[in-house]
């Protein structure tokens, strides 16, 4: 298991604060996400746990796309992997964020 | 491929989550130790294998038609569904509130492969727990309800704890027992069992074979609808928990083994039950299959 850390800084934002939800399940391939509203309103706080170890530069990356596409300043990520590839995380931070703004307050 | 019509979305396809607020009234779900309490198992952590924030059960409070129950929902998908010590203590500690709360009923919706292995015998500890605590809930004459539609059905002790709820609804693609097939060809060997003949596989470990054997009470469509609408009618209606009827389920367990006992396949258990042509009950929907058995030897108790 490798534990990563990332702070996700010039993202536009900030994100609505909503309740809080989780996407995806922790699977061979797959992961879980949680989005909550964050301490920091200027950034995203990301934190990784994965049973793939040595990928930390491509989360980073997937990461760094994500925020860019979407408004994620003053939000707090939490992922748990089971070792999904970086279109799959992909496409779930997008359905964790679009889920997340989707809820009424 | 065109599937059956179905009355809404499948149960089997949807997530724990999307399974039990679909059982519940629309908007009724209020989660307890939901992922952001992030109660999440120590062993696995120990081994350095991935958590999950929920430990793979969704449990909460909610309304069916109106009345309150409590409700927990097993995620197939993460380690099979398999039982540890957190999910365990969820589903026990949910049990236990009913014992104060009162709801009018407790539905437990049962997608698991029975206790998670790497958790051994916290979560042999964690299931006897379980079966400890439906039976004081019944005890109090709170019904208890197994809901078993999922991909990985509903094995080991779980199968058990299933067996010791009030009622059972089940969907054709469901099965449920105690060991599964590829458990049973790994120790006996394939002349005992071949686990890839799946046909087989459904015939014996499946929802109709459970329903004629008197081990469920209702075969459903594999749709969330109908998973609601059946569990909405058992509300409220425990099976009494006394030594008098526990004497009658001996007798009759004794009867149907006596009946049964030497069936080789699921089709002679249904030919000798009464069925006529018992070849064609595994193509038949549930509607047309309810009325194929209806004329069978009930060998309920």
């Amino acid at each position: 298991m490798e534990h990563l850390v990332f702070e996700l800084e010039r993202t536009p934002g900030p994100a609505p604060r909503r309740a809080a939800v989780v996407v995806g399940v922790v699977a061979s391939g797959n992961l879980e996400v949680l989005v909550e509203a964050g301490p920091f309103p200027d950034r995203c706080r990301a934190e990784i746990q994965t049973s793939a170890t040595g990928f930390g530069d491509i989360w980073g990356a997937v990461l760094a796309d994500f925020a860019a596409r979407h408004p994620v300043a003053g939000l707090s990520l939490a992922v748990n992997d089971g070792g999904a590839t970086p279109a799959v995380v992909a496409l779930r931070l997008g359905q964790a964020f679009e889920e997340y703004t989707g809820r009424n307050p | 491929m065109t599937g059956p019509r179905r009355a809404g979305p499948s149960y089997r396809e949807a997530s724990a989550r999307r399974r039990l607020a679909a059982i519940l009234d629309e908007g009724s779900f209020g989660e307890l130790l939901g992922p952001t309490e992030r109660v999440t198992s120590p062993h696995l952590a120990a081994l350095d294998l991935p958590v999950a924030f929920d430990d793979g059960v969704v449990v909460g409070t909610g309304l069916l038609g109106g009345q309150p129950v409590l409700g927990a929902s097993q995620e197939g998908r993460f380690l099979g569904g398999a039982v540890g010590e957190v999910h365990g203590a969820k589903l026990t500690g949910l049990l236990r509130r009913a014992l104060a709360e009162r709801p009018a009923a407790v539905l437990l919706l049962l997608d698991t492969g029975g206790v998670r292995l790497q958790e051994a015998n916290a979560g042999i500890v964690a299931v006897s727990e379980v079966m400890r605590a439906v039976l004081a809930v019944r005890a109090a004459g709170i019904p208890v309800l197994a809901l078993v539609g999922g991909a990985w059905g509903c094995f080991g002790g779980m199968g058990i704890v299933a067996r010791c709820c009030d009622g059972v609804l089940m969907s054709e693609e469901a099965r449920m027992g105690i060991s599964g097939p590829d458990v049973i060809e790994a120790t006996r060997g394939v002349e005992e069992l071949d686990a890839s003949d799946r046909a087989m596989v459904w015939r014996t470990w499946g929802g109709k074979h459970r329903v004629l054997l008197g081990e469920a009470d209702r075969l459903l469509e594999d749709s969330l609808p109908a998973f609601r609408e059946a569990a909405r009618q058992l509300v409220g209606r425990a099976r009494p928990l006394t030594l008098a009827a526990l004497e009658a389920e001996q007798a009759w367990l004794a009867r149907r083994l006596a009946d049964l006992g030497g069936s080789a396949d699921a089709l002679d258990a249904w030919r000798s039950a009464g069925v006529d042509e018992p070849e064609r009950l595994p193509l038949l929907e549930p509607p047309a299959w309810s009325a194929a058995v209806a004329g069978a030897r009930r060998v309920r108790p």
